[in-house]
């Protein structure tokens, strides 16, 4: 370095935060003593405006080419204390923070000075640090203005809908033959039990519509690669062996078909045909042959589907385009699926026709559904008069099932029990519910509607087991309030499962290196504060995959979502961290080591048996600086002298 | 006196810092004895430097880092994982004790665990008393 360091430490009180345990006016005094210092104070709120000036105004008097603010956790004000030194012309690098509040003064008690001696070490650390920064400069770089959303529920919905009026072009890649995701299936939402249908088909239609949207269903995202601003996805359209524009939805090919198997879209309450179409909204307007029912193509073993066809819509030759596209966000809404009742050992593990969950409910209220809205009971199409709903099933049961809240099955239960009793008066309905979890905006409202007008028997306690007696089902639960056990001969039961995420969450997850939380829900960057955003930079979530949510909570994170990609996608260009890994090549001894150690390959051997590395791709870990044999690599800014100097300084005299 | 044991943490900037400062902000407390250096990576980690530390007159080295399988850059904390085991080998062989050499892994969200894993690791080097080039005698 051309000339010796000038470094300023700024210690901050924090109120009594810092000065109550450590001894701040003290180690103002004496870092002043320590090499290359020679500015020190101390001061009770740094992040203030006068605290903030102060720093100002020694960096200009005092010629100070390096700052060192002791105060809180550099995830509170790192940013604050750069853009501070930026301003008055120092390089935003060239300022660190010394972690004594977190890290020190509210760890520890007064215990004789103590603290203050390890605050001490701490701040030396720091200066011997950043003695040693070089000035960066942000990396700028162009990015692709298009973004990709994961999932067609009504999370992506929104979320594509939103990119897409802000002028950005979107691609909506939906697995299934169609969007709409679990909100098409359901009857009525709670709490204003308008049609679930009646207020999501517009907004199928409207994406459908939409210039600046690319609707890919029946399609799957096979291979990601790039970063943030420019990630190159490999998207595999699967054949529906139908061509959407010739198919004139007529059916005949459904009618003639020979093959029944289980409806997902009714829950697998009626069978459906190897070609069908999942409903009749269904978004694209199109029929889908389900190779893995139909009788076989390959060699063909029936084609009474193309014979029928007048519309020559059916070509079994098509096969699964691959596309490939490059987008700057990634918008992921892979949503839920419910724990499957068959887990469920003490409610008969599944095998009872009559104990149904709460989405197979939804199908039986559904005037699209099997039973045309009448509650009629699957096993002998009999209108149920005893009718138990029981909530928690799967859920908040650590020992046996998911330790955690599904959120909105008290909601959807009270729903339930109401539109049961609507459409059955003289039926009566049972919820056995450990607590009611009703906050949302006009929730409780409706639950107690539920309990006081709709004569629903609310029963505080969970159901021990039932089983199948006399063409019965047996329900043995406990009624807390009264202490009394109870015995319900139900002829249906409904159980509110467990929300988890959909089986596409872990694929998902590895494409994207996206992290998942212990239940398997995709885990935020910050629990509080980031809600929508992954780790992985330009990629964010919407709806239930990230946790259990509810329409509106969905409708919500959706646009949230929608709102951080584009704000990504409108600026000029996307600045990537300059803290990368540098080569000094005459140290390169070309071995390779450091290329199968970069998780992003970023790193290569180059034609002149170098290493060399990609500034765009690396993410400045340092995996690779740590495992270099000759020490070639360094990561700028916390380099090997860096980092042996700070250790020195931490372990003191 | 009593032998207070000198300890630095190397903590990874994504999990273990910001574990440590949970334990900071739900002021779970611990004895001051180790010095954390904050990483962007366990894998930044040269084992070097765990020597360097023992060299400078450190009692013990902790090396804290995202759970396998949490990493922020995918699988950092598995080289340190093995960078770790391999060392302790050598130390071994060199006649130190591989316990001064603690590698744990500490989320964002384990305030406590990082709070009871300074106090626990404080403890164990207590009893283990001064490191091999420790100036604890004549601190006395």
């Amino acid at each position: 370095m051309a000339s010796k360091p000038r470094i300023g430490v700024f210690i901050c009180h924090c109120g009594e935060n810092i000065a109550g345990t450590v001894d701040v006016s003290g180690l103002a005094e004496e870092i002043i003593e320590y090499d290359d210092v020679t500015f020190s104070t101390d001061y009770e709120y740094m992040c203030s405006d006068p605290g903030q000036n102060k720093i100002k105004e020694a960096v200009e008097e005092e010629d100070l080419t390096g700052v060192v603010v002791a105060a809180c956790s550099p995830s509170m004000h790192e940013e604050t204390f750069r853009n501070v030194v930026e301003d008055v012309g120092l390089n935003r690098y060239q300022c660190e923070i010394a972690n004594i509040r977190e890290q020190c003064s509210w760890v520890h008690g007064e215990d004789g000075g103590r603290p203050t001696e390890k605050a001490l070490k701490i701040i030396k650390s720091t200066v011997e640090k950043v003695k040693r920064n070089l000035p960066m400069e942000t990396v700028e770089r162009e990015h692709s203005d298009k973004c990709l959303v994961i999932g067609g529920g009504v999370a992506g919905i929104q979320a594509a809908l939103d990119v897409a009026e802000a002028g950005n072009e979107v691609i909506l890649v939906e697995k299934e033959p169609t969007i709409g995701g679990h909100m098409a299936q359901l009857s009525e939402t709670f709490p204003t039990l308008d049609c679930s249908q009646c207020i999501l088909t517009p907004k199928m239609v409207e994406l459908n519509q939409h210039p600046n949207i690319e609707l890919m269903a029946y399609s799957e995202v096979r291979n990601v690669s790039g970063y943030v601003g420019n990630y190159e996805v490999q998207i595999e359209r699967k054949p529906t062996y139908v061509d959407p524009d010739a198919c004139n939805l007529c059916g005949d090919c459904e009618d003639v078909c020979p093959v029944e198997v289980r409806d997902e879209f009714n829950q697998g309450l009626t069978a459906r045909k190897a070609i069908n179409i999942p409903f009749s909204q269904a978004i694209p307007s199109s029929y889908t042959l389900d190779t893995d029912a139909c009788l076989g193509l390959n060699p063909l073993r029936c084609s009474e589907c193309a014979d029928a066809c007048d519309a020559d819509a059916i070509d079994f030759d098509e096969s699964s385009e691959f596309v490939e596209e490059e987008f700057g966000a990634i918008i992921v809404a892979t949503g839920y699926d419910l724990y499957p009742k068959e887990k469920m050992g003490e409610y008969g593990y599944g095998e009872y026709e009559d104990v149904i969950d709460g989405l197979q409910f939804e199908r039986l209220l559904s005037a699209t559904g099997p039973t045309g809205g009448e509650v009629r009971r699957p096993s002998d199409g009999k209108v149920p008069e005893n009718v138990v709903f029981v909530q928690c099933s799967g859920s908040r049961d650590p020992e046996n099932h998911n330790s955690y809240c599904s959120k909105i099955c008290c909601m959807y239960t009270a729903k339930h029990a109401k539109l049961y009793k609507e459409n059955v008066p003289d039926g009566n309905a049972y919820v056995f519910y450990i607590d009611i979890r009703a906050g949302g905006k006009d929730y409780e409202e409706f639950i107690q509607e539920v309990r006081e007008e709709d004569r629903v028997l609310y029963l505080k306690g969970k159901v021990s087991r039932l089983k199948e007696i006399d063409g019965k089902l047996r329900v043995w639960g406990l009624d807390e309030i009264s202490g009394e056990r109870v015995e319900i001969d139900a002829d249906l039961v409904v159980l509110a499962q467990s929300i988890v995420p959909s089986e596409a969450a872990e694929e998902t997850s590895r494409d994207l290196n996206l992290n998942l939380g212990p239940n398997g829900f995709y885990k935020e960057a910050h629990p509080k504060l980031r809600p929508v955003e992954s780790l992985t930079g330009g990629v964010f979530f919407a709806g239930a995959g990230q946790g259990p949510k509810d329409i509106p909570d969905s409708v919500s994170q959706g646009s949230g979502a929608a709102a951080k990609a584009i704000e990504l996608l409108a600026k000029p260009t996307i600045s990537h961290d300059p803290q990368v890994v540098e080569i000094d090549e005459d140290l390169c001894s070309g071995c390779g080591l450091c290329v199968g150690q970069c998780p992003y390959d970023a790193l290569e051997v180059n034609a002149r048996g170098v290493a060399e590395v990609n500034e765009i791709l690396c993410e400045g870990c340092g995996t690779c600086a740590s495992g270099c044999p000759t020490n070639a690599l360094s990561l700028k800014n916390l380099t090997d002298e860096q980092l042996t100097e700070m250790i020195k300084a931490s372990l003191g005299d | 006196m009593d032998f207070e044991p000198k300890l630095v943490g190397f903590l990874c900037k994504w999990c273990s810092s910001a574990g440590a400062d949970l334990a900071g902000v739900s002021r779970k407390k611990y004895p001051p004895n180790l010095i954390p250096i904050t990483v962007n990576c366990s894998g930044r980690l040269d084992v070097s430097y765990v020597v360097k530390a023992f060299n400078d007159g450190a009692d013990g080295v902790l090396i804290s880092g995202c759970h396998p399988g949490d990493c922020h850059y995918t699988s950092g904390n598995y080289k340190a994982w093995r960078r770790v085991a391999l060392l302790k080998h050598v130390l071994e062989e060199f006649g130190l004790n591989p316990d001064r050499v603690r590698l744990e892994w500490i989320s964002a969200t384990e305030g406590e665990k990082f709070a009871r894993t300074v106090e626990d690791f404080t403890a164990e080097i207590k009893q283990l008393g001064p490191g091999p080039f420790s100036n604890a005698k004549e601190r006395k």
